[in-house]
């Protein structure tokens, strides 16, 4: 169901929302993206209730929730490590909810069944958390949270302690469960991939406020400043100065080179460029690209399946390889290459 | 695991804990091979029981009150931040602190009949000087401390994210407290009634000056030895010794089930 904070502000401890505006829709799966200590534990835990905001109103399906206790919020919370009550078995986890709610035994035993049932676990019932895998685990976390038929899901990193071959089905899963239920769903990472493979939108968190909501694509291509930038990606973010503009085209002076750029709007601003949007070459490539720029490269560095070049062209550049080609070329530190981008890969980021 | 490290340092160290160990046991160990024989006969003594049985019932009340009155103000302080909560540690560190008969003399003057505290309970008919009452406040002065820290403890070691969980699905404050925090810190909590009472039926100083009557054990043994000296004093001795073990491993067996292990 739909979600409202109106400045949301609260301090606690280290951690700090900052005058918080965000309003999500019913059924949503909303990703709130941003670096550790950015508040988004403090932000769904204000969600959930364990904190009173110290300014501003929290609105869930249009009520005003902002001075009741979680238990009668009905939000479903999946804290970080999924805290599963160590001396209860699956079934007594999931159920757990339901029975402090008074639902009849009988009752309860039915809608315990149905959701071990829709989340592959009826084989673990009578086992203890400690004897779970994290993927399991994270399996009855949201089944007992689903248990209670919440209105909002809170999920608090969900993936991030889970080995990398479980990660996979269990994002699947919370796919799954957000169709199936229809429920809608609070989801905090820092991992950006996660939020551009789940997400409906996001919302990038910094320092306690939220810099920038909207859809993943648009969030991930068009940032709305440094941090933001950086943050999704854009390794290679210089300071320039646009010089003049003509027919869509911009020209921006970065220190020493001129890069071309799509967009308009002469004087300062940031400028932006994926290191997977540039081409490395060891020879000028004849190409529709409006920039190309020759250097030499300065570091190397193994990322597994791509390697990142930080390749000096007069600035200091960024640009990925496949290992493939980085060998075929004979790449090595000192070699001289040049690297080429068109001007639709380059962002302008105004200074506010 | 056998020790295998034999550098100096560790051997050095082995020797010096063997030395403080045989200082702990020797003194209990001699007082039971000595007294073996007259053990028997200090058992059967009316007096001997009488003080056994009102050791071992005082204490338990002692435990009891503790409990009651411990545990939650243990669950405040593991849970919540406020104002004063430093003063109040301390102050919970003031029984281990003080000598016990200047507790005791500190009780008397408190509850004694000539107060005005002493004068309002007896005006309920409870006088705390030579009565039962008084030989559980003076236990319960000097023993609530290991009921508070042991329950604080196994408190503070739960994640309170369980609770948080708890909470969101639907469970008030006391459900959370008696469904998730009671059942995990059961242990610490039993641990704390063992301290509780050991330490409540094992106490001398505060009581002696606080409730010289009805004699439990340790003031009866302190009587004879005053009245009739070592001899006679010692059979006493071993047979409180053996029966205070007795009793403590018996209900340390009890609460040693194996270890639930968290998460």
């Amino acid at each position: 169901m739909s979600l409202e904070l109106k400045g949301v502000c609260k301090e606690f401890g280290d951690f700090k929302v900052r005058d918080v505006n965000l309003a999500v829709g019913e059924g949503e799966y909303f990703v709130v993206l941003g670096p550790t200590g950015a508040g988004k534990t403090l932000l769904l835990e204000l969600i959930a209730g364990f904190h009173r905001p110290d300014e501003g109103r929290i609105y869930i399906d249009g009520s005003d929730v902002t001075d009741e206790p979680p238990e009668k919020r009905r939000v479903g919370y999946v804290p970080q490590s999924y805290t599963l009550f160590p001396h209860m078995t699956v079934e007594e986890n999931i159920g757990f909810g339901l029975k402090v709610r008074g639902v009849k035994k009988e009752e309860r035993q039915k809608l315990v069944e149905r959701l071990m049932d829709s989340m592959g676990i009826s084989k673990l019932r009578g086992r203890l958390p400690m004897t779970l895998r994290g993927g399991e685990r994270q399996r009855v976390a949201i089944a007992r949270a689903l248990a209670v038929n919440p209105r909002l899901l809170l999920l608090d990193e969900p993936l991030s302690a889970l080995d990398p071959r479980t990660k996979e089905p269990i994002r699947r899963e919370l796919r799954r469960v957000h169709e199936a239920f229809g429920v809608t769903v609070i989801h905090v990472t820092h991992d950006q991939l996660e939020a551009l493979m789940l997400a409906d939108r996001i919302g990038i968190m910094n320092d306690g406020r939220l810099v920038q909501v909207g859809e993943p694509r648009e969030v991930f291509l068009n940032p709305k400043d440094e941090f933001v930038a950086r943050f999704v990606g854009f390794e290679n973010l210089f300071e320039g100065e646009v010089e003049a503009v003509e027919g869509g085209l911009a020209r921006v002076r970065v220190g020493d080179l001129v890069i071309e750029a799509v967009g308009g709007g002469l004087g300062a601003c940031l400028v932006g460029i994926r290191p997977e949007d540039v081409t490395v070459s060891l020879k000028p490539l004849s190409s529709s690209a409006r920039n190309s720029f020759r250097g030499r490269v300065v570091e190397v560095e193994d990322m597994g399946a791509l390697i990142s070049l930080s390749v000096d062209v007069g600035i200091p550049f960024r640009a990925l390889v496949t290992k493939r080609s980085f060998t075929d070329m004979g790449l090595r530190v000192g070699s001289e290459v040049y690297l080429t981008f068109k001007a639709s890969s380059v962002r302008l980021i105004r200074a506010k | 695991m056998w020790l295998r490290e034999r550098s100096p340092f560790v051997i050095a160290s082995a020797l010096l804990g063997a030395l403080i160990l045989l200082f702990l046991i020797l003194p209990v160990a001699d007082s039971i091979f000595t007294s073996a024989g007259g053990l028997y006969e200090a058992l059967m003594s009316e007096g001997v029981r009488r003080s056994i049985t009102t050791s071992f019932y005082a204490a338990f009340i002692t435990t009891l009150i503790a409990l009651i009155l411990g545990v939650p103000l243990a669950f405040i302080l593991s849970r919540y931040e406020f104002p004063g909560k430093r003063l109040i540690d301390s102050v919970i560190d003031i029984p281990i602190l003080i000598p016990h008969n200047a507790a005791g003399i500190a009780l008397l003057m408190l509850l004694g009949p000539r107060s005005p505290m002493g004068s309002l309970f007896s005006g309920v008919g409870i006088s705390f000087t030579d009565t039962l009452f008084g030989v559980v406040a003076a236990m319960l002065f000097v023993s609530s401390p290991f009921m508070i820290r042991s329950a604080e403890e196994a408190f503070k070691s739960i994640d309170p994210s369980l609770e948080k969980v708890a909470r969101s699905l639907g469970a008030s404050s006391f459900q959370t407290f008696a469904h998730i925090l009671l059942p995990l810190s059961l242990r610490g909590i039993l641990t704390g009634c063992l301290l509780t009472w050991a330490r409540a039926v094992s106490e001398f100083g505060a009581v002696v000056i606080l409730a010289y009557n009805p004699k439990t054990a340790p003031v009866y043994l302190y009587d004879v030895f005053v009245s009739e000296g070592l001899k006679s004093s010692a059979p006493i001795n071993g047979l409180l010794i053996i029966l205070a073990l007795a009793v403590f491993v018996g209900l340390k067996f009890l609460a040693a089930k194996p270890t639930k292990p968290v998460y």
